[in-house]
Order: structure tokens, then C-alpha cells, then sequence
């Protein structure tokens, strides 16, 4: 599903080289973590995926089923099935939160070549999900992420990967900031949207995560690199022993 | 404009090659102007004029018109501008009593009847043969008081010359908004229109105006607020018809009376809209606020407000919210001012002026100013220029919500603020589903 070969980042506007030879593949149906630490350059790994602008490609690609993503515009990637839930969602004064949703399932619809929902088909599958989700719906009508807390603005970004329904989503620290009850909602709707045709990727710096969402493979990642991949157990490793001992090793 | 600053007035005068003294131009102007003779309203007429000798027509060099050249204003003869398709009417949803002018003349086949419960309305052309009429201590009487500190030397004229108005009492509660719809014939008509809004002790009304008033305009609307009286006023002035304008607000707000305008403006040419607010009576409200698009790809584009809000009295409260997005060269102009006199304790003064620009040749100049001679207030004004925020338009983008569209959403979420000064719903979502559409239709503004 997601290919990412030997991608190679710098910033834009700075000599700074970030990503330095990435490589991880995401089989379809499958979760992987990336943990590793800071400065390692996780969150640049989810925006350039996603398409931000202030980054430059010096070498690699990253394909989703095949096709390079660097090539497509953040609008384009989203419609090819590409989601990020960001870790700091921004918020937007004097757009409804349902505006927005509905502006954004249709633009994908439209740009996917499929129809557009009806207002009263879109609300009946927002008002379903959300309420799994616990979103009310006066949060539903308020502007988009504006006076949400932590944990609302996080299961507020889960709600739009249910609309959205992508096939590779990217999440990145997505526990950060959140109680145990928020993480395990969160969790909860993410596990929900789990199905052999959907991958995830999950940035995260703490173990915890990953005990509600389950991984199939844990990447430790640092100085731009993935350093060594493994199960589950590779993520009990790190909780226990720290990092310093894998970064001797990759060393 | 100090008195210095009008004796020096054949130094400021424009130095355009066989431009005429300032004296000459002003003479110039009122000549190009038909001029209402007689009449109940002759008294406050023959004194504005004698204001507006004194005070001269503005120069470039006057500190009011820092910002904004008054050449296009000075100018005996409008420019003629040609007349645009009609514009989609605004408002439409709302049931309303909709009185039309034609070049700033009362058009009574095309208006509805003007008979309403709760309001008396006249006008100023329809009334001028009058002996008395209810209006006669207020036309010009408050464009008179609203002269001092700063000098408005179009107000004067406005009173002088202005052709057709409406004359608006409330006594009670009317059941729909009085709307005005502004239409163009000629495509050089100079207008000069000029409302009175008397607002009787604890009545409360909504005033609309939509549509282009003229190739150029200068309007006058006086709002006299009793105790507890309570005005909205809404205006729309949609671009289709770029052009020249002026208008002021004079408005003298009672005890525990309110007041709330909000102004609509996409494009324009040149435009000034000066609002003079006194707070006479305790617990006096004011809101003024403005949401202005303005894209020089289309023409010339200049757009200036100029606020004067004076607390008198005790725990006034006073809100100045203008938001402009400005595109292609596009020059916004904000000169905001909070007065506090002595004794107006408690007084709740905020203003807040904001402009996105949405290239580097657009430009916003802002002049906040507060000057306090009470000791117990709370003012504060605050001015900020920017460009679209490139977080949240990655988070929208990332969404699947294209750029062009993103940046639709942007700029409504921008002009919220001072949308959120439109206090009936069904009008604020009105506005701004026409905005999403005006945005939308022309992604560029």
C-alpha cells in the first residue's frame, strides 16, 4: 500500500538535511509504528508524506499503491486515499465544523469522479459516527476545532478519518495530550476503522498507544532513518530500556 | 482640521497643473450641485454652508485625509462610471419594507407602501415644501456637532446640497426591517442622499441598505437614539459597480440606548465611510463594524473607515470591529478613535482592526487612537496585518478541500468576527452565504 524508498528531505528554505534514506513498506490491512526520539524526524516523515509545503525531496520516492505521491498536491493525496491526523489539529474561527466535513467529503467524491453526498445523506453517516466517536452534536456545529479540548479535537480528527474513509492513515502522536479515557476512545475509533484494505502508521512516542491499537510492526527511527524494525515486543524494548541501547547498536 | 490647518488651505490644495484655489474649488463644487432652495429644512442648510466656507474643502496634506486622496471627492463633476448588470438582490429571505431610490431619488411606484405599525415615513424630497417637520432639530443638527474635533467638510456639503432622503421615526417595535434599495439610471449621476433616524424611548427597529447609490455618492444618515431605543443598521455594497463614495454615520446614542452597524463592501473604487458615534447617555452601547473584500484586478481599489466614538457619560460600552481582506495592490485604510471624557467612568471601550493580505503589493494602513481623561476604563484597540495562515490552510488542503476553496474558508473565518456583529441570524448567515458565493464565483475576490 505505502512505499517509501530511500526518501531523502531537506528543508526548503535551510541547508538542513532531515530524512536521510528512509525506507518502510505498509502492506495493506496492516499497522505500523514509528517510534524513536525527538528531533528524529517522525512528524516531517507524516508532512511530507501529506504534502505541506517548506520541504524539498533530494532523493527517493513514496508511492501509495503504486503511484508517487511527491508528485500530487495535499488536496490530491488526500483524494488518493492519504489522511494525516495531525498531532496539534488547527483550529478554524467561523467555519462550522460540518461545513468543513461535508466541503471535504465532496471535494474527494468529486475529484475521486464519484458523486457528491446529499445534505441528508451526509448527515445521517456524520450524525452515526459521531456519536460512536461521543462527538455531540452541538460540537458538530461548532467551528472546526474552535474551544475543543485536548481530547475533542483528537476524537474531532478521528471523526474525519471515519467520513473520509482513506486507505493509508498517518497519525501522528495522536496520544499526545490525551487522558487514559480520550486515549481509549480514540483508540477504540481507530480500531473500528481497521479492515484488510486500510493500513496505518503510527507515530508515536510512548508504548502505551499501542497496547489499544495493536501493532503489526514497530519501526524505531532516528537521525532520519529507520534503525531497526520488529514486533510488538521491540516497543516493550524501548518503554523499558530507552533508545540509548538501539542507537549504539545502529551506530 | 485645526484652524490653522484651513487658513493654510490654499497651500494644500492639490498642485495639479490649473487646479484652481481651494476657495474657487469649493465655489466649484456646490455650483456643479442642484441646490434645494426653501423649506422646512432651509435654516440647517444655510448654516452647513456657512460651516463649509469655513472649513474649506480638504487637501492631501490634511491630517484626516493622510490616508485617502479627497481629490475624487473634491472634484466638481463625478466621473462617469458605467452601470453593471444588476446585482442578485441581498436579504431576500427576510420579508421586509423595501423602499427604492433611483440616483438617490425616492422611487415610491417601485417601493412598497410606507405605511407601517411602530414607524412614520417620510421623505426629504416629499416633505420639502413642508412648514415643519419632526426632523428639523435633528438634519444637520448632528452633522453639525460631529464637526468637532476633526473637521468633515462632506457632511457639510452633504446637508447643503443632499437631494433626497428618508425622514425614519420610530415609536415601537416595527415587524420587518426598513430596507433601502439603492438603483442606478444615469451613468454619471452625482448623489447626494441623507437620512434622519429618529429612535423614539424604548422603540426598536432594523434598518437595511443594499445596492449602488450613484457614479458617486455621499451620504449622510443622522441616528438620534432615545432612552432604551435600540438600531441596527446593516449595509451591502456589492462591487458589480466600482465607484467613488462617501458616507457618514452621525449618531447620538441615549441612556441605555443601542446602537449596531455593520457594513458590507466588496471592491468599490475609492470609498470612505466615517461613523461619528456620541455616547451621551449612561449605559450606552455602540458597536460599529465593517467586513471589506477588496481586489485591485478590477479597478482601483481604496477603502477607508474612519471612526470617532465619544464616551460622555458613565459604563458606555463601545465595540469597533473592521476586518479587510485586501488583494492585487488593494489599499484598506482604518483611523479609529475612543474618546473618553472626563467623568465617563466605567466606560467599556474595545476596537480591534485587522487586515489579511492576500499578495505583497496589497497594503493596510491603521491609525488606532485613544484618548482617556477618566481614570476608571477599560480600553483597549488592538491592529494586525497578515497573510493566510499557512497551518491551517495545509490542514484544510490535507482534508481534500482544494487550495482555491481552502482559502475561501479563510477568509470567511477571517471576516467572522465582524460578522458576529450582525446579531440576527438569519441575516449573518444571508451575508455570508453570499460572501462563500462572491468568493467562490471569484476565487481571486
Amino acid at each position: 500500500m505505502l512505499k517509501i524508498e530511500n526518501l531523502h528531505v531537506k528543508l526548503e528554505e535551510e541547508d538542513k538535511q532531515i530524512l536521510k534514506g528512509l525506507s518502510l513498506e505498509v502492506p495493506a490491512g496492516e499497522v505500523h509504528a514509528i517510534m524513536g526520539p525527538n528531533g528524529s524526524g517522525k512528524s516531517t516523515l507524516s508532512y511530507v508524506l501529506s504534502g505541506r509545503d517548506g520541504y524539498e525531496v533530494t532523493d527517493g520516492d513514496a508511492t501509495l499503491d503504486g503511484e508517487s505521491l511527491l508528485d500530487m498536491e495535499a488536496e490530491e493525496r488526500a483524494a488518493a486515499g492519504l489522511f494525516l491526523a495531525f498531532q496539534y489539529p488547527v483550529e478554524i474561527p467561523g467555519v462550522g465544523n460540518m461545513t468543513f466535513l461535508r466541503t471535504a467529503v465532496n471535494s474527494q467524491r468529486k475529484a475521486r469522479g464519484e458523486e457528491e453526498l446529499s445534505s441528508a445523506e451526509f448527515l445521517k453517516i456524520v450524525r452515526e459516527r459521531a456519536k460512536e466517536l461521543q462527538i455531540s452534536p452541538e460540537m458538530l456545529k461548532r467551528p472546526v476545532n474552535v474551544g475543543f479540548s485536548g481530547g475533542e479535537k483528537k476524537r474531532n480528527e478521528i471523526l474525519q478519518m471515519a467520513m473520509l474513509e482513506p486507505r493509508m492513515c498517518i497519525m501522528d502522536e495522536t496520544d499526545s495530550g490525551l487522558d487514559v479515557d480520550a486515549m481509549r476512545l480514540v483508540s477504540e475509533g481507530v480500531n473500528a476503522l481497521r479492515s484488510p484494505d486500510r493500513s496505518f502508521l503510527v507515530i508515536t512516542h510512548y508504548q502505551r498507544l499501542l497496547n489499544h491499537i495493536k501493532p503489526d510492526v514497530v519501526h524505531i527511527m532516528s537521525n532520519g532513518r529507520i534503525i531497526k524494525s520488529g514486533g510488538p515486543e521491540l516497543a516493550l524494548e524501548v518503554e523499558e530500556n530507552g533508545y540509548g541501547d538501539l542507537l549504539a547498536e545502529a551506530d | 482640521m485645526t484652524e490653522a490647518a484651513v487658513k493654510s488651505k490654499d497651500e494644500v490644495t492639490p498642485q495639479v497643473s490649473g487646479a484652481p484655489k481651494a476657495e474657487n474649488a469649493l465655489e466649484a463644487r456646490l455650483a456643479a450641485l442642484p441646490m434645494p432652495k426653501g423649506g422646512w429644512s432651509a435654516d440647517a442648510r444655510s448654516e452647513a454652508l456657512a460651516r463649509l466656507r469655513d472649513m474649506g474643502l480638504p487637501g492631501p496634506r490634511d491630517e484626516y485625509w493622510r490616508f485617502t486622496d479627497p481629490r475624487p471627492f473634491n472634484a466638481p463633476e463625478a466621473k462617469p462610471l458605467p452601470i453593471a448588470d444588476g446585482a442578485s438582490p441581498l436579504f431576500t429571505s427576510r420579508d421586509k419594507l423595501t423602499l427604492v431610490f433611483v440616483d438617490g431619488v425616492f422611487d415610491a411606484a417601485a417601493s412598497d407602501d410606507l405605511t407601517l405599525e411602530g414607524v412614520e415615513i417620510s421623505t426629504l424630497k416629499g416633505t420639502h415644501d413642508d412648514a415643519d417637520h419632526w426632523a428639523k432639530g435633528i438634519f444637520g443638527a448632528l452633522e453639525a456637532a460631529g464637526q468637532k474635533p476633526a473637521a468633515r467638510p462632506f457632511a457639510a456639503l452633504n446637508t447643503v446640497a443632499a437631494q433626497d432622503g428618508l425622514l425614519i421615526r420610530v415609536t415601537g417595535t416595527p415587524s420587518k426591517p426598513i430596507h433601502v434599495l439603492h438603483r442606478r439610471a444615469s451613468d454619471v449621476a452625482d448623489v447626494v442622499w441623507h437620512h434622519v433616524i429618529r429612535v423614539e424611548e424604548g422603540a426598536e427597529a432594523t434598518f437595511l441598505e443594499t445596492g449602488t447609490v450613484g457614479a458617486r455618492s455621499n451620504g449622510v444618515i443622522e441616528a438620534d437614539l432615545a432612552k432604551g431605543g435600540r438600531l441596527h443598521m446593516i449595509a451591502a455594497k456589492r462591487a458589480a459597480d466600482p465607484k467613488v463614495g462617501i458616507s457618514h454615520v452621525f449618531a447620538r446614542v441615549d441612556e441605555g440606548a443601542a446602537l449596531k452597524s455593520f457594513v458590507l463592501s466588496v471592491n468599490g473604487n475609492v470609498m470612505r465611510n466615517e461613523a461619528v458615534v456620541d455616547m451621551v447617555g449612561d449605559d450606552a452601547v455602540c458597536h460599529v463594524a465593517a467586513a471589506v473584500l477588496g481586489d485591485q484586478n478590477i479597478g482601483p481599489c481604496h477603502h477607508d473607515d474612519t471612526v470617532f466614538i465619544t464616551h460622555g457619560a458613565l459604563r458606555g460600552e463601545s465595540r469597533q470591529v473592521f476586518k479587510k481582506v485586501l488583494k492585487n495592490g488593494a489599499t484598506g485604510v482604518f483611523q479609529g478613535k475612543i474618546l473618553v471624557k472626563p467623568g465617563a467612568q466605567k466606560t467599556d471601550g474595545y476596537q480591534i482592526s485587522q487586515a489579511l493580505l492576500l499578495d505583497e503589493r496589497s497594503q493596510f494602513l491603521a491609525k488606532p487612537e485613544l484618548e482617556i481623561y477618566a481614570d476608571d476604563v477599560a480600553c483597549s484597540h488592538g491592529s494586525t496585518t497578515g497573510a493566510i495562515d499557512e497551518d491551517a490552510l495545509f490542514y484544510l488542503r490535507s482534508r481534500g478541500v482544494p487550495r482555491e476553496r481552502a482559502i475561501v474558508f479563510l477568509v470567511l473565518s477571517f471576516l467572522a468576527d465582524a460578522l458576529e456583529e450582525v446579531e440576527d441570524e438569519g441575516i449573518r448567515d444571508e451575508i455570508n452565504e453570499r460572501l462563500d458565493a462572491w468568493l467562490t464565483e471569484r476565487p481571486q475576490i
